[in-house]
This record gives C-alpha cells, sequence and structure tokens, in this order.
C-alpha cells in the first residue's frame, strides 16, 4: 500500500453518530472480485502504450519489450483489450 | 479584514431580502452560491453587491442552477468555510438530492428560504408550501415575523448550525412578499459585538476535505448484513440527537443575543395574550401581526382568546406547544400551506400530535389561509376567532377528519 503523506486522521476523537467518514483503507483490492482476465500475447504487444493510457485504475506494468498487467488491482473491466490496436490482449475467464 | 460594519449599530429600512444580506455580511460568510429565484431574486443580488463593494469579504459562486448551489456550498463546508445561499420554490425543488444530504453529512450550512407557494398552478407568490414540503428532510426551520427578525435569525442561525451539540443546517424561512418586499425599519448590530456573539468559527471538526486529515467523507453505510443496519440506525438517531439538543441551544442562543443586543425574540414559540385564555389561534410566519391585532380587538370586546406563534418548527416544540395549549379547550390552527393526504395545514397536524400529551381532549380546527400571496386581514382572523369560540363550546367538535377552513375561498 502507498505510504500516506499525513496519517489518517484518528476517528476516536469525535461522536461516532455524527457524519459517517472512513478513515481506514479498504484491504480489498481491485483484483479481489475479478470475472475475466487480460492476458498479454508478448509476440503481438508493439508496446504503444494504449492499454497503459486507457486503464482505469492504473494496474498496466511496464516491461523491457511489452506492457504487462498487475493482477492484484486489476479489476477485468476489458478496456485494455477493447482499446489494444494489435489486438494483443485476450480476456480469460477467472477459474471459479 | 476590514470591519464590515460601523461601529456602533446603526438603523436602516431595508426589506427582508435585504436584511438576511446584511446579517450574512455580519456573519463574515466566507462563501456564497447564488442561483436567483423569485421572491428570492433580490436577496442573492444584494449579497452580489455587498460582495462588489468590499462589504462582504467572501466568494461569490453563480452557480448553474440550485442543485450545484448547494453542492457547492457542501464543498465549501467541508473546507471549513461559513456557508449561506437562499432559495425557495421550484429552485428548493430542483435543490433536493444535495438538501436530504446535507443534514446527514451535519453540515452547518445556512439557507434562506423566502418561503413561495409551489406549483401547480403557476405562482409565483408567498405561501410556505416550499419549506413545509421539504419538513422532514433534517433540517432546523425558524420561520421569522419581522424584518428585524430576519436580519437577527440570520445571524443567530450560524451559532445554532455550528454549535458541537447540534451541528445540522438551518433554514430561516420569511414570507414572500410580505417580508421580503416589505419595508421596515431595522437595527444593524455593530461587527465587533456580532463577532464576539459568533466567537471561533470551526465547521468542520467532523469532518473534511482536507489534505492533512486524510478521510472519505459518506462511504457506503447500512445495507441487511453484518453492522450495515446498526451502523445506519446510529448516524439516523445522531442527526434526531442533534434535532432534540437544538431546542435547548436555539433557546440559550435567543437568550444570549436579547442580552447582548436588546431585542428579545421567542425562540421556540411566543405565547401572546394567553393569560386566561379559553381558546387559541396558532400561527407562523408573518401573518402573527394581523393575528395578534385580531386577538387585540376580541379581547377587548371580552373573548377570552390568546395566541401561539410557532417560530420553531423543526424541530417541533412538542412539549412547550402541549404545555401553552394545555389550559384552553379549543384551538385553531392557521396554516399558509396544504397537507394534501390530510385535507389540512401541516402545522395543524404538527399541533395535534403535541396536543396528544395535553392532560385533556382539546378540540382543534385547520385553517388554511394566504395561500400564492392571498392577503390574511385581521378581519379573517376575527372570523376565525369566532369560529373558535364555536369550536370551544362544542360545536363541529370531534368531527374525523375535522372541517378545514379555506380562509380566502370566498375573497
Amino acid at each position: 500500500m502507498k505510504r500516506q503523506a499525513y496519517d489518517f486522521f484518528d476517528q476516536s476523537t469525535i461522536p461516532d453518530d455524527l457524519c459517517p467518514i472512513a478513515t481506514k483503507p479498504s484491504p480489498m483490492l481491485p483484483g479481489d472480485w475479478r470475472s475475466m482476465r487480460p492476458v498479454v500475447d508478448r509476440a503481438k504487444c508493439v508496446k504503444c502504450a494504449q492499454c497503459w493510457l486507457y486503464c482505469p485504475v492504473q494496474c498496466v506494468v511496464e516491461r523491457p519489450a511489452w506492457f504487462d498487467i498487475d493482477i492484484t488491482t486489476c479489476k477485468g473491466c476489458g478496456i485494455c483489450a477493447t482499446e489494444c490496436p494489435h489486438r494483443a490482449i485476450s480476456m480469460i475467464e477467472e477459474a471459479a | 479584514m476590514s470591519a464590515v460594519l460601523k461601529p456602533k449599530s446603526k438603523f436602516i429600512v431595508c426589506d427582508g431580502n435585504e436584511a438576511a444580506a446584511w446579517a450574512v455580511a455580519a456573519a463574515r460568510v466566507e462563501l456564497v452560491a447564488v442561483y436567483p429565484i423569485t421572491p428570492q431574486s433580490s436577496l442573492v443580488e444584494y449579497l452580489a453587491k455587498f460582495v462588489a463593494d468590499g462589504r462582504l469579504e467572501a466568494d461569490l459562486i453563480d452557480a448553474e442552477g440550485e442543485h450545484s448551489v448547494l453542492s457547492v456550498l457542501q464543498g465549501a463546508c467541508l473546507a471549513g468555510a461559513r456557508t449561506y445561499t437562499a432559495t425557495c420554490g421550484p429552485g428548493l425543488a430542483f435543490m433536493f438530492e444535495p438538501y436530504v444530504r446535507t443534514p446527514g453529512l451535519r453540515l452547518p450550512i445556512v439557507m434562506g428560504i423566502v418561503t413561495r407557494d409551489l406549483l401547480s398552478p403557476q405562482s409565483v407568490w408567498g405561501g410556505h408550501q416550499d419549506a413545509m414540503s421539504v419538513r422532514e428532510a433534517g433540517w432546523i426551520q425558524v420561520y421569522c415575523e419581522s424584518v428585524q427578525e430576519v436580519l437577527d435569525t440570520t445571524i443567530m442561525a450560524y451559532k445554532i448550525a455550528e454549535h458541537h451539540d447540534v451541528m445540522l443546517p438551518v433554514n430561516v424561512c420569511h414570507d414572500g412578499n410580505y417580508l421580503s418586499f416589505g419595508a421596515a425599519r431595522a437595527e444593524l448590530p455593530d461587527q465587533a459585538e456580532v463577532d464576539a456573539f459568533l466567537g471561533e468559527k470551526n465547521v468542520n471538526w467532523h469532518a473534511a476535505l482536507d489534505p492533512r486529515r486524510p478521510m472519505a467523507v459518506d462511504p457506503l453505510t447500512g445495507g441487511a448484513g453484518g453492522t450495515g443496519p446498526s451502523t445506519f440506525v446510529r448516524y439516523r438517531k445522531g442527526e434526531c440527537r442533534g434535532m432534540q439538543n437544538a431546542l435547548s441551544v436555539i433557546t440559550d442562543v435567543h437568550e444570549d443575543w436579547g442580552r447582548r443586543f436588546g431585542r428579545v425574540h421567542a425562540p421556540l414559540i411566543e405565547s401572546y395574550r394567553m393569560e386566561g385564555a379559553e381558546y387559541a389561534l396558532v400561527t407562523i410566519g408573518s401573518m402573527t401581526g394581523a393575528a395578534k391585532d385580531a386577538v387585540d380587538a376580541a379581547r377587548e370586546r371580552g373573548d377570552k382568546v390568546g395566541l401561539v406563534k410557532v417560530k420553531t418548527y423543526r424541530p417541533f416544540p412538542v412539549k412547550a406547544i402541549a404545555a401553552a395549549l394545555a389550559p384552553v379547550k379549543a384551538v385553531g390552527v392557521v396554516d399558509r400551506s396544504v397537507s394534501f393526504g390530510w385535507d389540512c395545514g401541516p402545522l395543524f397536524q404538527d399541533v395535534i400530535g403535541a396536543l396528544h400529551y395535553a392532560p385533556q381532549r382539546i378540540h382543534a380546527m385547520s385553517f388554511i389561509g394566504g395561500l400564492a400571496g392571498a392577503d390574511i386581514t385581521v378581519g379573517h382572523f376575527d372570523k376565525v376567532i369566532g369560529r373558535i369560540a364555536e369550536l370551544a363550546e362544542g360545536k363541529g367538535a370531534g368531527a374525523v377528519p375535522g372541517e378545514t377552513v379555506w380562509m380566502n375561498e370566498k375573497d
């Protein structure tokens, strides 16, 4: 988890029946509820970075000769596969 | 920051809309978001002028509609600013989504409602239908009787809203046309005294848009599983607690105001000539002046009639109303709005609810008048008093549903 610039607000200092606030990040990652996962075909990838630009959760990771997916963060939306001009990304079903 | 007002209080002649703008300047509001709508328009025009003249050092945001106006205020309040807007009628209707969210966020925003009758039939005139339609949204609602009361109450509203035991938004309601455009003499309080009265501002100690206090504001809460239901109930009960705390805070703040500025306004309800009264009128807003004149005349004739004016409508002062009306035999409640499902006025419903806590059965009748700017004259109130006198003797009492009298039906 990324380090915060400031410590989270100490919620215990205010009454717990005022405005709901959340000060602890949820441990759940987008990848925890993914139903489809993107798989990159390294032979087709030309490293044009379209997937990197379009990914809404910034889970596309740069490799020396291709772009890969950080599968812990990827929520499986498939935007990268749709946007890839070289059809280098395919979506496959996660095992149940 | 330069002084907004002259060091000593001074007298001006202004209408209720200008009075509210002067109050906003005196409260040193930091952000005002506006969208004009009749009969509120001149109020926000005065605010724009005060900002342009340097009299009010605030950011003024011309939003594209009332929904955005209140959303802007929510963000500014979460960032720590003292905020103000005013609206009415269809503007309030367009504001409904952020309006219902504000009390749950516990943001001490102050908003004037220059009350206007609602559509349809098309109308741009006064009536309480707009404010009454949102009476269960969780905002504190106070109704003013005079121009001076608009000015004083708008300043007091900040002290009430920002009190840490309350932390709820406040609507200062003043009657469209009658108070918005009716000019009267008003005293502007001394700026230093207003500063001392309001004290330190801290509006986002509980929920903030502040990088140094990172938090998610209003995350998804509730649902049917786990701690969802109990958490949701806790916050709902918190709002109710703030509302009930407001009853004593409103009383204290009005007393404090009276001590400092020499003008005493009844905080929750005002009992007028209730000594020895056998029956009573219940009024709200600017109609009360004519009603008091009618009560005076009736008393001169020997009629044992009194009057109870409701200033604080939400939270509804149930105990104060029950106690004030306990000695009488019959009550006539005059509304400037309609509860369609009950075929009576909404204030009437609240009053008969409060009368449940009186020791004996008190007959009550709903009178609806002043819709869409119609006049409620001393003559109208005279007829109302006559009808309540009959009710006190048992005539027409106990009918379910009670007979509702439409005061302007034959005007």
